[in-house]
C-alpha cells in the first residue's frame, strides 16, 4: 500500500463575487490552480516535484502539509484523509523559517516540546542533541539565527524538522535560496542524511541536477492555470550516490535531457502566454 | 600558474588616520564649537541688552541650574520644592499612567491584531481618539474624577494608550506567515502559539509602541501639570508666576535630559529583542 495518495486533487482559488465586489467593480474570476492531479507515493522514497515556476507545485505542497484546503478530491495519509497540519508530516521552508528570538537549540527544542509535551528533560535535550549532531551544526547551539549563513539555516530548518521524527519530509525548494556551492554543498548532506534515515521525501525543485541526485522518482508537472502530471521519471541509479558517479550512469543524460526539453517546452509557453496578455 | 602580477608602488599608500579625519571627534568638536558660540552669544546679547528686558544670562542660569541640581531635595510647602521632589512626582503620575495604559493597550492589542474582523471594527475609534490633543480630556477628567492627581494619571492613560494599542495590533497582525506556518504544522495550541510565537515576534512593535507612548506621556504631563499643582510642570508654571525665567530654563533642561534617558532605555530594550531584524 502507498504511504500517500494523492486522487483527483483540484485546487481553486475563489475570485472575489457577491454584491459588495460587483458594485466597488472589484470581482475576479475563479483561479484554478491544479487539476485532476493524482499520484500514489511509497514509503521510503524520495520523490522530487519539478514545474515550470507558477505550476502549482507549492500549492500541492500546502495541501499534503495540511497548510491549504483541498477544493476537490482528496489526499490520504496511510489510508487517512488529510484534514489539517500535523507532526506526521515534517516541513522544511524555503526562507528557513526560524524563529529569529530562539537560539537553534530553542528553534529545535520548540519542534520538539510542542509534538512531545511529556517528553523527560533529559530524553528532549539528547533528541536535540542529535538531531543537531546529524545536520553538522554542534558549536552553533547557542547562536540566533541572524548570525549564521543561508546554509547553516538551512540546516537548522532540516534539523528542526526531522527531530519531531515525521512520517515523511515535504521541503519546499529548501535550497532555493542559496548560492550554487552551498546548494551542492547541502545537496550532498540531505543524500547523506536520507541515507541514514531512508523517510519518504516530497521536495519541490527548479534544479535538473539536484532531482537526479537525490530523488527516487521526479514527477514533472505542466504549466498552470489548471497544472497536471505531465510525466513520472523512475530514477535508476543506486545508492549512496554521489554527483560524480551518477554522471556516469548510462540513464543520466536521457533523463537530463527528458527534463530539460520539457522544462524548456513549459517555461516557453509560460512566457509567451504571459507576452499575449499584456 | 600566475593570473596576474602585483603591481609595485602602488599610488594608494595606507594613510595614517590622523586624529582630526575621526568623525566622532569632528562632531564633538563641532558640538562644543557651536555650544559655546551659543553661550557666547547669549551671554553678550544679554548682558548687552539685545533680548527683551529680563532675560537672565547665560552665567546666571547655569549658576541655577548648579544650584538647583546640588539641592533637589527639599521642602518649603508646594510652592517652594526641590526639583527632585518635583520630578519624582512628575515621573510617578507618568509611571501610573502608562503602566496601566499599557496594560490594557498591549492585551488589547493584542486580540485586535488576531482578528481581521476586529481590526477593522475597532480602527475607527483609535483613528478617532488618537489625533485628540490629551489636554483636551483635562475638563472631562477634572469634573469625571473631581481631583487633580487621578486627573493626572487619567490624562497620561488616555494619551498614552493609544501608539502601545496601534503597534501592538499592527505587530501581531502582521507577523510573519512562515512562523505561523512552522507553529500549524507542528500542531501547537493556540495559546502556545499566541505566547511563544505571535507575542515575541510582535515584540519589536510592541516596544516601539511603548517608546512613542513613552514619549507622549512625558509630554503631556508637564503640560497637564501645570493646570494641577505640584510636579515638574507646576514648577514652571510657578516660576512664571515669580516671573523667575532662569528656573524655567533649569527646569526645560531637566525636562530634555530626563526625556532623553527615558527614550534612550526603550531604544536599548528595542535593540535586545531585534535579534537582527530591521536593524
Amino acid at each position: 500500500m502507498s504511504q500517500l495518495s494523492i486522487r483527483n486533487v483540484t485546487k481553486v482559488f475563489p475570485g472575489k463575487k457577491g454584491l459588495f465586489n460587483k458594485v466597488t467593480g472589484k470581482t475576479s474570476r475563479d483561479f484554478t490552480a491544479i487539476e485532476n492531479i493524482s499520484m500514489e507515493i511509497e514509503p521510503n522514497t524520495f520523490v522530487s516535484i519539478i514545474g515550470p515556476s507558477g505550476c502549482g507545485k507549492s500549492t500541492l505542497l500546502d495541501m499534503i502539509a495540511g497548510l491549504s484546503p483541498i477544493s476537490d478530491g482528496e489526499i490520504l495519509l496511510n489510508g487517512q484523509p488529510i484534514t489539517g497540519p500535523g507532526p506526521d508530516r515534517g516541513m522544511v521552508f524555503q526562507n528557513y523559517a526560524l524563529m529569529p528570538w530562539m537560539t537553534v537549540e530553542e528553534n529545535i527544542r520548540f519542534a520538539v516540546e510542542t509534538v512531545h509535551p511529556k517528553l523527560s528533560p533529559k530524553a528532549m535535550g539528547r533528541k536535540i542533541k542529535e538531531n543537531i549532531q546529524l545536520v553538522g551544526l554542534e558549536g552553533a547551539e547557542r547562536k540566533h539565527p541572524h548570525e549564521l549563513s543561508g546554509g547553516m539555516r538551512q540546516r537548522v530548518g532540516i534539523a528542526r524538522a526531522l527531530a519531531i521524527d515525521p512520517q515523511m519530509l515535504l521541503m519546499d525548494e529548501p535550497f532555493g535560496a542559496l548560492d550554487a556551492l552551498t546548494r551542492g554543498f547541502l545537496q550532498d548532506e540531505i543524500e547523506r542524511i536520507w541515507e541514514q534515515q531512508r523517510k519518504t521525501v516530497i521536495m519541490i525543485t527548479h534544479s535538473i541536477e539536484e532531482a537526479l541526485l537525490l530523488s527516487d522518482r521526479i514527477v514533472m508537472m505542466t504549466r498552470g492555470p489548471a497544472a497536471r502530471v505531465d510525466e513520472i521519471l523512475e530514477v535508476p541509479f543506486p545508492r549512496p550516490r554521489n554527483r560524480e558517479t551518477i554522471m556516469q550512469h548510462p540513464a543520466y543524460a536521457p533523463l537530463k535531457a527528458e527534463m530539460e526539453s520539457h522544462l524548456f517546452r513549459e517555461t516557453r509557453a509560460v512566457e509567451e502566454a504571459r507576452i499575449r496578455k499584456r | 600558474m600566475v593570473v596576474s602580477h602585483p603591481v609595485v608602488n602602488t599610488v594608494r599608500k595606507k594613510e595614517k588616520p590622523a586624529w582630526f579625519k575621526n568623525e566622532g571627534l569632528q562632531s564633538l568638536a563641532l558640538f562644543l564649537i557651536s555650544l559655546f558660540l551659543f553661550l557666547g552669544f547669549w551671554e553678550v546679547g544679554a548682558r548687552s541688552g539685545w533680548f527683551t528686558k529680563g532675560v537672565p544670562t547665560a552665567t546666571k542660569t547655569i549658576e541655577e541650574l548648579w544650584w538647583w541640581t546640588t539641592h533637589p531635595f527639599f521642602n518649603n510647602g508646594p510652592n517652594d520644592l526641590g526639583i527632585g521632589w518635583n520630578l519624582l512626582i512628575s515621573l510617578r503620575r507618568v509611571a501610573i499612567g502608562y503602566i496601566l495604559a499599557s496594560v490594557v493597550a498591549i492585551p488589547l492589542g493584542i486580540l485586535i491584531g488576531m482578528s481581521p474582523v476586529a481590526y477593522r471594527a475597532f480602527n475607527p475609534y483609535v483613528q478617532l481618539l488618537k489625533p485628540v490633543s490629551p489636554l483636551a480630556w483635562l475638563p472631562l477628567g477634572l469634573y469625571i474624577l473631581r481631583d487633580s492627581e487621578q486627573t493626572g494619571v487619567f490624562i497620561i492613560f488616555i494619551s498614552s494608550i493609544w501608539p502601545t494599542l496601534i503597534n501592538t495590533a499592527f505587530g501581531v497582525a502582521n507577523v510573519d506567515q512562515s512562523y505561523l506556518d512552522v507553529a500549524n504544522t507542528l500542531g501547537a495550541s493556540k495559546l502556545r502559539t499566541i505566547f511563544k510565537v505571535i507575542l515575541p515576534a510582535a515584540l519589536p512593535n510592541i516596544l516601539s509602541g511603548m517608546r512613542i507612548s513613552m514619549g507622549i506621556a512625558w509630554l503631556v504631563i508637564v503640560a497637564a501639570e501645570m493646570l494641577l499643582g505640584t510636579g515638574l510642570g507646576y514648577f514652571i508654571w510657578n516660576e512664571w508666576n515669580n516671573l523667575y525665567i532662569p528656573n524655567i530654563l533649569v527646569a526645560i533642561f531637566i525636562i530634555g535630559i530626563v526625556g532623553l534617558l527615558l527614550d534612550s532605555i526603550f531604544a536599548a530594550l528595542e535593540r535586545f529583542v531585534a535579534f537582527g531584524r530591521n536593524s
